[in-house]
């Protein structure tokens, strides 16, 4: 087979091509934060009934959704690493595992927070809280196994079939105000019907949930490439570029 | 795809949808134990523990807030539309609070019958709205309850 996917998909050539899109990334980032950071906390009206606090919702709910998002790309690249071998994908499991883990734990403290002037509590041991918990230690398994292994290429072996195993928890996360009981209420904007908030607040949410994956991207191409930097320390092309920089 | 390939695909395949059905099942088996509450319809069939304190969830019933004079103590009654109960609690409330809204009580049933509260929690809807929005919405079904009365 030849086709491009396998010359961009290769870590040489994706050294290059994120390098070379990762300031245009930074800039959009920057630019989507500013807007949807401003229409949030400045021009979106006030909730009618939990008023100003409401605007916790900007940081909360694209946290949590990168919490899940991530868990996907982690999986996936990690299952590609582990079938075919494609060793882009080890990496670039690597390199999200600690973003998606961070993203995790900024839900639920930012839940958290939510959670204390609105319900009245910090915590309940609800499934929505509960799975989602689970989903951080997930995410830290995996990081501590990928630490504990010194064989690279054992380390993503392994680690690809926790990130696989842990999966199930994902439906179980996003359904889990559905099934069960909850004091977490229900979907807003995945409902099937028309999303019950209004356009007006709906508008910065997306924008910042845009702006958190774009952050995700960046920072995961970066860390991605020292990961190749890393494992391709030796390899020619690394060395040519070493050189051409005057690193070495 | 290669043999090997196809393999290993076929083992990531199976782990997945293996620990998917054991997931399904254990879920399944701990249904009323991943319930973070109880509804009134479910207290009065009995489902719910006599023995030990549970949590029951429902909307606060319109007008039937009491306060005890002189005390934080407050008793006001539930429902899930189909059935009714009466929580009395002594403490204070979260600031959602309110007739009509969504609360998680986690108590115990008195012999005669009242859930006597320990602590209770609102529960917010997933609706999100300008105030003006919401006052206009409020007004349209009155106007519609005006128009055509049941």
């Amino acid at each position: 087979m030849n086709l491009p996917f396998h010359k961009y998909g290769s870590p040489k050539y994706f050294y290059s091509w994120s390098l070379m899109l990762s300031p245009w990334l930074i800039g959009f980032c920057v630019l989507l934060f500013a807007v949807g950071l401003y229409t949030g906390l400045f021009v979106a009206p006030a909730d009618y009934q939990q008023g100003e606090s409401f605007r916790i919702i900007y940081v909360h709910v694209p946290a949590a959704w990168m919490s899940l998002f991530i868990y996907v790309v982690m999986a996936s690249a990690a299952a590609s690493g582990l079938i075919w071998h494609v060793k882009l994908g080890d990496m670039i499991a690597r390199a999200s595992a600690p973003l998606g883990a961070w993203f995790t734990f900024l839900a639920l403290v930012t839940g958290s927070l939510w959670g204390k002037p609105m319900w009245g509590t910090y915590w309940v041991w609800d499934a929505r809280l509960t799975s989602e918990l689970i989903l951080l230690f997930l995410y830290l398994g995996y990081i501590a196994l990928q630490g504990a292994i010194d064989d690279r290429r054992v380390a993503a072996r392994a680690g690809a079939i926790v990130a696989l195993v842990g999966t199930v928890n994902l439906p179980i996360i996003h359904y889990s105000v559905e099934w069960w009981n909850t004091l977490h209420q229900g979907p807003t904007v995945s409902k099937l019907d028309a999303p019950s908030i209004a356009p007006s607040m709906l508008m910065p949410l997306l924008i910042m949930a845009v702006a958190y994956t774009v952050y995700f991207v960046v920072v995961m191409f970066a860390r991605t490439r020292c990961e190749i930097l890393e494992f391709e320390r030796n390899a020619a092309w690394v060395k040519e570029r070493a050189l051409e920089k005057g690193v070495v | 795809m290669t043999p090997t390939r196809k393999k290993r695909l076929l083992i990531v395949l199976a782990i997945v949808g293996g620990m998917g059905v054991a997931a399904a099942l254990i879920l399944t088996a701990f249904e009323k134990n991943l319930m973070y509450f109880y509804s009134p319809s479910e207290v009065a069939a009995g489902a719910a523990p006599h023995e030990r304190k549970f949590r029951v969830g429902g909307l606060v019933v319109n007008g039937s807030v009491k306060r005890v004079p002189d005390s934080l103590t407050i008793e006001f009654a539930i429902t899930d539309t189909a059935h009714e109960m009466t929580v009395a609690y002594t403490g204070i409330l979260p600031d959602l609070f309110r007739e009509g809204q969504g609360i998680v009580a986690h108590g115990q049933t008195r012999p005669d019958g009242i859930f006597e509260a320990s602590e209770v929690l609102a529960k917010h809807d997933e609706n999100y709205m300008p105030p003006e929005v919401a006052s206009a919405l409020a007004d349209a079904k009155a106007g519609a309850m005006q128009a055509n009365p049941q």
